[in-house]
């Protein structure tokens, strides 16, 4: 009698062990820090990989305040995909706070990064400041984050993934080459349009005032020029020499045309393109996706977008 | 000197624009403001500046920044609030003062409500401080027009205006034109207050009304007199508020209220009539 009853004991553990087992062999589980890494692994880990995003659609990754919420979302995670280069400043107190014990994946390896100055008010982690202050040699110089921007890096980011993939899954390696392949050619399409697109403007009219400073890779790989504004940048009140300097600027330098969102104040954008010619530009798409049926739903779509608004306001 | 103060508004047209658009002001909203501080009704003035804001904040969300919409939103709002307290203050134990208090803080917190729900915190920024840097076409006829219907509505109703100021019950004794022209009196200070709102924003469309009258008290008996003076400060300080706006890089709007809050400060202290420095002058006993 005690020993069937071992046996059953030992039976119902092993079909436990079984059943267990076989949800393991289900869906990757992989957290992505923002959405545009979230699309990337999508595209490359179809139907095999579960992805969710921390920081969602039209969401702002340099401000991000992880929740405990993420906090629980990580700890059962398998990959946890970054950017890198001092983007997810909150990454190492999310990590410590989770427990995460999976694989980091930072997908910007092997991208060739740029420096840019550190403009006052960019909101930068202080600790993401302090960690790129240290690498860099030139005080007040930080890394750019947004690799992205260029086509080419973001292949390097889809073969980051991919390999990331086929080692935490290596049943799926023939889907995510598959997928990674296919995605890749998508990419290059995308890039010879890009660079097809921006060759149709005639050069005098490769510049634009933005105040994003999320260009700078974009602006390298495609011969755009990226002027910051002087003076109206912010949402607070502007001063008549802030004006004044913007106007100044764009007659000396000949700029076609302006993307300054976060100047709310249309009307002080329409005296300045009254004043001195200049088309004031859409909006441009940097950090974030928008919602699935928004403008701007995945990372090729996000080019499509911005190159669109590009040669809309630099083509006349 | 003279080049760096006429420099900016040969160099840039919004310079221009927006100068033209204060001193249009300039000229409309002082006189009002004489008549608001003579009639002892200052603060009025200033409840009824921010009781144009839910009117103005319906116009903006219904139409953007249109300066039609909003115009004629605050224009609404404001009239509704001064005759609803006066109307309260005839006919209930409440009086003028109080009832128009319990307005407007109403009409403010609604219209605070309204854009915060609707717009962004930004948005709200601008309605409530304007941009005179930004006036188009339609602003500045708006204003213009308000400042033309104004001084020629003034002129009219001068003397019972005056007769008003001083002797009331006098008034009502001999003519039946006291209560009408209270009423358009009420009129052109909301009028003027849109006007003020559009390049100065609510908060600050009083300062260009009421504080050049306040420094003219210092300078002039007679109401002609206190008017003259309240339109040359306010002329002055435009000009002034607009260029430290350009060398000192500080916001135009407060920049302006600022310069006519100087000027309000160097009256009191210098003005010919009850200047504070000229009781520190000995004077002549007199002597046989």
């Amino acid at each position: 009698m005690r020993n069937r009853f071992i046996a059953l004991l030992g039976a119902l553990l092993v079909l436990l062990g079984v059943a267990s087992a076989g949800h393991a062999a289900d869906k990757v589980k992989a957290v992505a820090s923002f959405s545009i890494l979230g699309d990337m692994v999508k595209q490359v880990g179809g139907d095999r990989v579960e992805v969710t995003t921390l920081v969602g659609p039209n969401g702002d990754a340099h401000v991000f305040n992880p929740t405990p919420a993420d906090a629980k979302t990580l700890a059962g995670a398998d990959i946890f995909f970054i950017n890198g280069l001092g983007f997810e400043g909150w990454m190492e107190r999310l990590e410590n706070a989770s427990g995460f014990k999976g694989a980091l994946v930072v997908t910007s390896g092997g991208v060739m990064p740029i420096t840019i100055r550190e403009e006052e008010g960019h909101d930068h982690d202080a600790q993401a400041e302090a960690e790129a202050e240290d690498d860099d040699t030139q005080a007040g110089q930080v890394t750019d984050p947004h690799a992205w921007q260029n086509l080419f890096n973001g292949k390097i980011y889809v073969a980051n993934i991919r390999d990331a993939l086929i080692a935490a899954d290596p049943d799926g390696k023939a889907v995510y080459e598959a997928n990674a392949t296919k995605y890749l050619a998508a990419i290059d399409a995308e890039d010879a349009a890009v660079k097809a697109a921006i060759a149709k403007l005639p050069p005098a009219r490769r510049k634009i005032i933005t105040s994003h400073d999320a260009f700078g890779y974009f602006a390298n790989a495609y011969g755009l020029e990226i002027i910051s504004p002087e003076g109206i940048s912010t949402e607070s009140e502007a001063s008549a020499q802030d004006v004044a300097k913007i106007i100044r600027q764009i007659r000396a330098e000949h700029i076609p045309a302006v993307f300054i969102e976060n100047v709310t104040d249309r009307r002080l954008l329409d005296q300045i393109a009254r004043e001195t010619g200049v088309k004031i530009g859409g909006v441009l798409y940097s950090d974030a996706l928008s919602e699935p049926d928004g403008p701007v739903p995945t990372y090729l779509g996000m080019f499509r977008r911005n190159v669109g608004a590009l040669t809309a306001a630099l083509s006349s | 000197m003279i080049d760096a103060a006429i420099q900016p508004f040969v160099e840039f047209a919004f310079m221009r624009r927006a100068l033209v658009g204060c001193l249009a002001i300039s000229l409309t909203a002082p006189p009002i403001g004489v008549f608001l501080v003579l009639r002892r009704m200052s603060l009025m003035g200033d409840a009824m500046g921010h009781a144009i804001l839910p009117g103005a904040a319906i116009g903006y969300l219904l139409a953007g920044l249109s300066v039609f919409a909003m115009s004629l939103g605050g224009f609404a709002a404001g009239l509704a609030v001064a005759l609803a307290a006066g109307l309260v203050a005839r006919s209930t134990v409440l009086r003028e003062d109080a009832s128009l208090a319990g307005f407007y803080l109403v009409s403010l917190a609604l219209g605070v409500m309204l854009v915060s729900v609707r717009g962004s915190n930004v948005d709200l920024l601008h309605v409530l401080f304007g941009t005179v840097l930004a006036l188009d076409d339609a602003a500045l006829l708006l204003i213009a027009a308000i400042a033309t219907v104004s001084l020629v509505v003034l002129a009219v109703i001068y003397r019972p205006l005056v007769l008003e100021c001083f002797d009331p019950e006098f008034l009502r004794s001999v003519s039946p034109l006291s209560s009408p022209t209270h009423l358009l009196f009420l009129v052109l200070v909301v009028l003027n207050l849109v006007a003020g709102f559009q390049a100065l924003g609510t908060l600050m469309a009083v300062g260009i009304m009421l504080l050049p009258a306040v420094s003219a008290k210092f300078w002039g008996e007679d109401v002609s007199s206190m008017i003259g003076v309240a339109v040359a400060t306010a002329f002055a300080a435009s000009f002034t508020g607009l260029l430290m706006s350009y060398y000192l890089n500080v916001p135009t709007g407060p920049a302006v209220i600022l310069a006519c809050g100087g000027f309000y400060f160097l009256s009191m202290l210098v003005g010919v009539k009850g200047g504070l420095l000229w009781r520190l002058v000995p004077r002549k006993h007199l002597e046989a």
